[in-house]
Parts: C-alpha cells; structure tokens; sequence
C-alpha cells in the first residue's frame, strides 16, 4: 500500500490534489522537531551527566563515577526523606482535592441563590501564582502571632499554632490542596454537568435517596474525570517547588525537602551536577510509571 | 422541584460557605493591600483605607521591570507557541495520516517529562549558550512547555470546522497560506484567542523555571513576589499591595476563561 492510499483511506472526500496533501501534512514537522529536541537532548544529557563526576565549582572532579551518583543517593538519608515527603505531598493533596472536589461538584451543581458568583469565588485560587498563594498563606494566614487563624485561635482562648516549625509538611499541603481543589472542582463540575438528569429522576422515582444516587449514579459517571484529575494533578505535584522554596526552603531540616527540591539543591547551591542528574533520572522514572496510566486513560478516549 | 425548602436552604448556605471559605485569603490579600502597614498586622476588618502600600511597590524602581517581564514573556512564549502550533494543528485535523494519532499522543508524553528531571541540562545549556536570565530564554522554554497543549486544543477547535469550507476555499485557488489565514483562521478565532488565553495563563503562573533560570534582569513577578519571602515579607501591605497587582489581571482572565481551561487541561478528555 503506498502512502497516498492510506490517506485517501483515512480522509475520505478529501478532494486536495495528490501531491500536496503529503506536502501539508508535513506541517506537523516544526512542532514535532522543537518538542524531540526539548525532550531527547535534556534527557541524554541528565542520564550522561548521572554518571560522571561533575562539580561546577570544583574543575578538578571530572570522568566516569560509574554508579557512584546513584550508589550515594541511596545511602543519602536526605534523598529518602525526600521520596518519602514527595509521595506523601502527593498522596495527601490527592485525597483532599479529588475527595473533597467530588463533593463540592455535586454540591456546586444544586441550584442556589448566587451560584455562578459562588462558583467564579471558589475556583479563583487556582490562578493565583504559586509565590503568591504559598506566602499570603505563610503571612497573612498562618503566621503565629500576626496571621488571620493566629488572632481567631486567641479568640476562642486557644494557644496560636506556629504551622511552619509545628506541622511543616502538612502546612505545605494545605497550601498546595487550596491551590488545586478549585481545579478539580472546576473539572469535575463540568464532568457532572454532563450527567444525565432523566437516569437521576428515574432512579428517585425507583426510591433511590440522595446517597443512594451518589454512590450508585453520579461517582460511575464521575470515574473518567476523576482519573483525568488525578492524572494531571500528579504530574504537577510531583514537582512542587515554588511553595516550598518561598516558605520552608524543604526545613526545618528535610521536613518538607521534596524531590524537586532536593535536585535544586543539589545542583543549584552545592554545584553537585552528577548527583543532581542522578536524582533527575529517578523523578523522570517516577513519572512516566504515571505518564503510562494517563496516556492510556486519554488514549480510549481518542478512539471513542 | 420536590425538593424541601429546608433542603435547598441547607445547600444555599453550604454553597456559599464553602465559597467564601475559599475565596477568603484573596479577599484578605486585597483588603490588607489597602491598610498601612500598622493596620495590616492586625485582623481589624474597618481601618483607614490607604494606597500606599501600593505608591510604595510602585516607587522600588524595578516593579515595572518585573511586570513588563512576566508581560513580554508570557505574550512571547504565547505567540511563539501559537505560530508553531497553527501549521501543527491544521495539517493533523485536515491532512491526517496514520501517524497523526500517534503523534497527538506523542506530543501528549512530552508533558509528562517532570521539569526537575531536566533542570541540570537545562541550566547548564543556557549558562554555556548565555541564554540565562533573559527573557528569549524563559520565551523558549515556555512556548515548549505549552506546546502540547496549545497544538491539542487548536486540534479539538479545527476537528469541528467542516472540511467542505476548506475545500471550496482551495477550488478557488487559494494557497496553503491562504486557506489557513483567509479561511480557517476568522472561522476558529474564538477558539484561538481561548486557546491563547490559557497559554498566557500558565505562562504567568509559571514558577519552577522563573525561579531558576532567571535572578534580576529577566525576572518576572513570581519571581518579583518570592523576593519577599525574606524577612521583607512581614511587611503585610506591601507584599499584599504587589501579590494583588501580580494576581489581578490572571484572575480576572480566568473568570472568563473556565470552559476552555477545562478542555485544554485535561487535553479534551473532559467536556
């Protein structure tokens, strides 16, 4: 089969003269050049540097370290505390805003008074700007004696808590949850929107209460956004950085250095190339163990 | 509706609750960007309203440096994106091959590359080519980072324009050029300039790469406001004055942008 007949196969009533139809589908190749690029030469260059000795500062380390990046990584407390802090920062602001999103979408999609301003207040975190949200929440929040829940602790005779150096990670993961509940809200209103009223009315005329319709009509539904959801908050909350960097700087001691933190210190502040490249290659490993179920899950849909 | 009037009370209250619950940091942010800075360390809800906090981050020389560098460089990688994304999007949706599923979806993997993987090389490219700290550098690495995303919803927008426009267009004699320009291009406008919208949207957001590959000359306001996470943060009003000069024009995008943000978040997966 030549090339000319899968097309007229794929595109049928395509009425465009034989030779340039080739010729315009080649004006795919910029954008898939620039993103091979993008993609294949920091990633040879990461895996390369991982095994070489590489210190900006010091010209003299240089040459093959063989596995010797990866072997101190592993015995590196700091790197495991800081799988350890990334999974948890993951797993927790997961559960709030996949958890707390689903409920607030049903709740958003009852008719009130005011809902479309409701609405437009409780998605707006999602635009505000990382260094933003973490420090007006580290200030103007949480701070211990000048903060909003400071002065409201007070005011119920309770002893002000100091989040950073109290609940350091869980402080961060508050932050990050309010940053991306309002997304998953935003995307699983738009998935309930789409639900089907005439199934939820049939099924309350067969008896079936609001939990009942919940569990059994709109959380099925709900399934493929909620995937969607948690796929892309994962790929980002994998590499939190902004809000550590501006708030805790990943302390007190390694309590809330994540994996991305932990590269950037080590490449941008001790100049430790190698060992930064080879933390590099386990966050990628790390995400494309992700990256398969997402492109799978996008995947069945591009074929419906 | 059988709904009890208690019932639909419950939900009002609840609906707003949770709303303003959320909200609430932003409308502090903002009120507190009003107090002196006496006022701004106290919860005191009525003061004397006062702009100058804002006169203030106004009057550090460099505030207009940092906003027309988040400007130039949001509205660069935008364009940038764009003028690549364009040709991209017209060729899959109209010239398909067998490839082109795949291609998407290839295009698709690229996202998942966690920018901290390639930070070192990154860095390292830039101090050796002499692209760090300036604003073609961040313009770069941003339409890259869009890309995907940009080429998937100009995709969805061009699937739902009927191929016969373009065709008849082409009849006519019109040039590859032409068809896109005079033909495809005032047919999806809206959803090109949504499409552009979101872009500058995550271009402004963005806060890994400003951080690390700029320091004074092409940094923007993400990088203006972590300047304060020193102990120049405590100054309540100031930093709230320039985090809502910083957030305002985002925000309000956003507001008019959630349809399109939704779809091209989740790469159309979600409608």
């Amino acid at each position: 089969m030549s090339a000319t007949s899968i097309e007229a196969g794929t595109a049928p009533g395509d009425a465009a003269p034989a030779a340039s139809a080739p010729a315009r589908s080649f004006l795919v190749m910029p954008s898939v050049l620039v993103l091979l690029v993008w993609m294949i030469v920091p990633l040879v260059m990461t895996l390369w540097f991982s095994f070489r000795n590489y210190n900006l500062l010091d010209p003299t380390t240089q040459g093959f370290a063989g596995i010797n990046n990866y072997a101190y990584l592993v015995t590196d407390p700091d790197f495991w505390a800081s799988l350890r802090n990334t999974l948890v920062l993951l797993a927790s602001v997961l559960v709030i805003t996949v958890g707390l999103g689903t409920l607030l979408a049903v709740l958003f999609n009852q008719p009130f008074p005011g809902r479309n301003v409701a609405r437009v207040l409780a998605i707006s975190p999602f635009f505000v700007m990382p260094t933003v949200a973490a420090l007006v929440w580290k200030n103007l929040m949480m701070h211990p004696i000048y903060g909003v829940l400071g002065v409201v602790a007070r005011a119920f005779g309770m002893q002000p808590v100091d989040w950073f150096s109290q609940f350091p990670l869980a402080s961060v993961i508050g932050i990050v949850s309010w940053e991306w509940l309002p997304f998953a809200l935003l995307i699983l209103l738009t998935a309930v929107q789409s639900l089907d009223n005439e199934q939820r009315e049939a099924a309350r005329m067969d008896g079936a209460g609001m939990i009942a319709q919940f569990f059994f009509i709109t959380l099925p539904h709900l399934s493929r956004a909620i995937s969607v959801v948690i796929m892309i908050e994962t790929i980002f909350l994998l590499s939190v950085f902004a809000e550590i960097f501006v708030t805790t700087s990943g302390g007190p001691g390694n309590a809330t250095t994540n994996l991305a933190f932990l590269i950037y210190a080590r490449a941008l502040l001790q100049f430790d190339v190698g060992g930064a490249s080879a933390g590099g290659v386990v966050a990628i490993l790390l995400a494309n163990i992700v990256a398969f179920f997402l492109v799978r899950t996008v995947a069945r849909r591009l074929e419906t | 509706m059988t709904d009890s009037l208690a019932k639909r009370i419950l939900v009002a209250v609840l609906g707003w609750a949770v709303a303003l619950l959320l909200f609430f940091p932003i409308f502090w942010m903002v009120l507190t960007s009003f107090k002196s800075e006496t006022d701004a360390i106290t919860a005191r809800l009525f003061f004397q309203p006062t702009l100058a906090s804002y006169g203030e981050v106004f009057a550090r020389a460099d505030y207009l440096a940092f906003a027309f560098n988040s400007i130039a460089i949001s509205l660069g990688g935008t364009v940038l994106a764009l003028a690549l994304a364009i040709p991209a999007a017209y060729s899959m949706a109209f010239h398909p091959t067998p490839r082109t599923r795949g291609t998407l979806l290839w295009m698709l993997s690229t996202k998942m590359l966690p920018p901290v993987g390639v930070l070192v090389p990154i860095y390292l490219l830039f101090r050796t080519t002499g692209l760090l700290d300036t604003r073609s550098g961040l313009i770069g690495i941003y339409a890259l980072m869009n890309l995907p995303i940009v080429v998937w919803m100009l995709f969805t927008f061009y699937k739902e324009v009927p191929h016969e426009i373009l065709e008849a267009g082409r009849m006519d004699g019109a040039t590859t050029w032409g068809e896109v320009y005079h033909l495809l291009m005032p047919l999806t406008l809206p959803g090109v300039a949504s499409t552009g919208l979101l872009s500058l949207i995550l271009c402004w957001n963005e806060a890994f790469w400003s951080l690390n590959l700029t320091s004074s000359h092409a940094a923007p306001l993400t990088a203006f406001i972590a300047s304060f996470s020193s102990p120049e943060g405590l100054f309540f009003a100031k930093l709230s004055a320039a985090s809502t000069m910083a957030v305002a024009p985002i925000l309000i995008f956003g507001w008019f942008s959630q349809k399109q943000l939704v779809q091209g978040l989740t790469f159309g997966a979600v409608k």
